[in-house]
């Protein structure tokens, strides 16, 4: 009993940690480089997206779980992880692996988004 | 000071509003990127060890928790609750998925003003649309070198 305790503490220290890290990283480029959030997104996402293809963000997410798949660059992870276990089965799934694996995050931020608007008006920003 | 040629004036401009900038405070503003980030993914930890438990696993284990947290962002980006939370974390609030439906959600809402079409559904994709488009590209690419190798 005592040892699954301290697996989940665990657990929650390495994503916390691992999360962190990839939103330290960003943080500081945003600090030298002036870039924009949608920049920083599409940067992240093919970040994650080209380290799942070579084969080094796989053991990144044995080891942190949700601490790398949250991150934008998770997205990309799921992109990349679906065009390679559908580059096994043939051309077709090959080509449209990527967005069936990723098609739940899409469809889940259209659809909230869409709910959200008819729900909210748009406010101005206090501080 | 007071240059001729227009490349005189946007420096000196330029020069002018470099003075009267804050400072960035890098290491509070890291500090609390790393915490907050860090904090969203031990969010979604949670959800994880939630969802496992009620059965579920492998890849419908992580879409579901990232449609959870995805419904959070939307949820807090609606009530504004999470725009005061990006001023203070930056991109710790950017980076996690819940920015990526924060990105969604707010000009979504904002543009509604100006019709459904193109105010709402159009301006929705604004940033997720640079997402979808080079994540599918990417995708892709990957999937055909790993057909063809």
């Amino acid at each position: 009993m005592g040892q699954e305790i301290l697996m989940i503490a665990l657990a929650y220290l390495k994503a916390f940690a691992v999360g962190g890290s990839i939103c330290l990283i960003a943080q500081i480029i945003i600090n030298f480089t002036d870039l924009t959030a949608g920049k920083i997104l599409v940067y992240f996402m093919l970040a994650g997206v080209a380290l799942t293809a070579i084969g080094v963000y796989q053991p990144l997410v044995d080891f942190a779980g949700a601490g790398a798949t949250v991150p934008i660059s998770g997205f990309g992870y799921l992109l990349a992880n679906g065009a390679m276990k559908g580059a096994e089965k043939g051309f077709f799934y090959a080509v449209t692996g990527s967005l069936s694996a990723a098609s739940a995050g899409v469809t889940a931020a259209v659809v909230f988004a869409f709910i959200m608007s008819l729900i909210f008006k748009s406010r101005t920003k206090r501080n | 000071m007071t240059g001729k040629t227009k490349e005189n004036y946007n420096s000196n401009y330029l020069n002018y509003v470099k003075t009267q900038i804050p400072p960035t405070r890098h290491f509070k503003n890291c500090l609390s990127a790393f915490g907050v980030g860090g904090l969203i993914c031990c969010i979604g930890q949670f959800i994880r060890f939630m969802l496992e438990y009620i059965g579920l696993s492998g890849d419908e284990l992580a879409g579901t928790t990232s449609v959870v947290l995805i419904f959070l962002g939307c949820l807090l980006t609606g009530l504004g609750v999470y725009d005061r939370i990006g001023r203070y974390a930056g991109a710790g609030s950017i980076v996690p998925i819940t920015g990526f439906a924060n990105s969604v959600t707010s000009p979504a809402i904002e543009f509604k003003t100006e019709g459904w079409i193109y105010g709402m559904a159009a301006k929705m994709f604004t940033v997720a649309g640079a997402i979808v488009v080079f994540g599918v590209i990417s995708g892709v690419i990957v999937g055909l070198i790993y057909y063809f190798i």
